[in-house]
């Protein structure tokens, strides 16, 4: 499998195989997390915006395999202030790096810069459109907690519209013959060009406005938060907004094996009492994403 | 109107290529996608012309010069019924149908205000993909589908 020097842009770039490989890898990054594979190779880790929890676990993870980060953390502090193409800025920074793990608010621009840059790029999110280290995690997550990626039911609740992490996650689901159940209010429903994978996939999905009924189906719960911005008329959100919310009491006729996850920061979609419950897994998710992300960086290196 | 009068609202050519059968509104589209607007070859063109089959339609005719399939079918994307016709000494050498491309780059735009080809300097890429029966634009860069409502060609 040579994921070695190949850029991720979007979760579409990686096989099935491809897809479990870096999880496996993971894996092996979760039972013993420090060694020292990249001896002070330098990655760049740039944030032409600032989301402080994904690059504190790139970061994190870089460091942990004995790699240097140089970099910056907003636009604000970097030559992009003064106007500097988003082309120049990853050409000149191709020269003090052996790879780029870059956040950008535009959509599409981890895809350009991968077509520019000489060594290859992580994607830590570009604009609404791909996270696709939030979705390894993901899959990490629900493989952990359930054995296995396959045959499973997965119930995604909340804004499957404007939810990139759901649309990539559903696009990667469908490699493994999933069946979906989506929740959500009318004006929030999934897309049909992400709903065209799962048909293309020869896969099911049932399409819910209530909540209550799916539980008891459900292997994994993914949630999401409900913004008030993604409704034009106010009177729509206030309809809505606390029929997607998850208390514990809901949870009495889950199956065992179900297991709770949120790609954080929750507001208030999963109630607090939750927290305690063991099918709470969203803190534990987040952490895996240093495995996964660990995993992903070796790969691209040719280190593991 | 016998066929002979009909060919002097356009004057014929001896040697180049006639796109016939383009929507009547859509004439001026085509030329700009072709880069005809900046052609030095003898250029002839009309529109809202009786066509039996489309109402109205419009022609162009371009002298010396001969189109690669993979360009002129950048303008099924306006103009679906287009057909293209070759002349070479009066001749008529070779039909064809436009059909829709499976990726087009440059002409059109990506609907989408916050993709990175309407941010910086790039240019568009398209796959073309059928969604539910309708023909859209998936953009290479930021994924978003550009349907036909929402084409805006440069
Ligand atoms: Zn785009």
């Amino acid at each position: 499998m040579s994921m070695k020097n190949r850029s991720l842009v979007s979760i579409n770039d990686y096989t099935r195989e491809e897809m479990i490989h870096i999880l496996d890898l993971a894996e092996g990054f979760e039972k013993e997390p420090h060694q020292n594979l990249l001896n002070g190779r330098v990655i760049a880790s740039l944030f032409f915006e600032p989301s402080t929890r994904t690059r504190l676990s790139f970061e994190s993870a870089i460091q942990k395999i004995g790699g240097n980060v140089v970099g910056f953390s907003s636009a604000a502090t970097s030559s992009v202030q003064k106007g500097e193409s988003l082309k120049d800025t990853i050409l000149t920074v191709s020269n003090y790096s052996d790879l780029i793990v870059m956040r950008h608010p535009v959509d599409g621009s981890a895809r350009y810069a991968s077509e520019v840059a000489p060594v290859p790029i992580i994607n830590a999110g570009d604009g609404a459109n791909q996270h696709p280290t939030q979705c390894l995690l993901d899959l990490y997550s629900i493989r952990k907690t359930q054995g296995t990626l396959d045959n499973l039911e997965v119930t995604f609740v909340g804004d499957l519209k404007y939810g990139r992490t759901v649309h990539s996650l559903v696009i990667a689901l469908c490699k493994f013959n999933t069946k979906f159940h989506l929740v959500s209010p009318i004006e929030l429903k999934l897309p049909s060009a992400v709903k065209r994978h799962i048909k293309e996939a020869n896969l099911q999905y049932e399409q819910y406005t209530d909540f209550m009924e799916v539980i008891p189906k459900s292997d994994i719960i993914y949630m999401t938060r409900i913004q008030k911005e993604r409704f034009p008329d106010p009177l729509d959100y206030e309809k809505v907004k606390n029929a997607y919310i998850l208390e514990n009491s809901m949870l009495a006729g889950a199956k065992d094996n179900c297991r709770i996850l949120h790609p954080l920061p929750r507001v208030n979609e999963i109630s607090t009492d939750v927290d305690t419950n063991s099918k709470a897994y969203y803190f534990q998710q987040a952490q895996n994403g240093v495995y996964v992300r660990q995993a992903l960086i070796a790969a691209i290196l040719g280190v593991k | 109107m016998t066929n002979k009068r009909k060919e002097l609202i356009v004057s014929a050519i001896s040697n180049g290529t006639v796109i016939d059968h383009i929507p009547a509104d859509k004439l001026f589209q085509v030329v700009k996608i072709l880069d005809l607007d900046k052609t030095e070859k003898p250029l002839y063109f009309g529109t809202n012309l009786e066509s039996k089959k489309y109402g109205r339609k419009g022609i162009i005719k371009i002298s010396d010069k001969y189109f690669e399939m993979e360009d002129i079918n950048k303008i099924a994307l306006v103009a679906p019924t287009a057909t293209l016709i070759e002349i070479k000494d009066y001749e008529v050498v070779r039909k064809d149908n436009v059909s829709i491309p499976e990726h087009v780059e440059k002409i059109v735009k990506c609907f989408n205000p916050n993709c990175v080809t309407n941010k910086e300097n790039v240019p568009t890429k398209f796959n073309v993909i059928h969604v539910d029966g309708e023909m859209k634009l998936a953009c290479h860069y930021c994924e978003k589908n550009t349907s036909q409502a929402n084409m805006v060609f440069f």
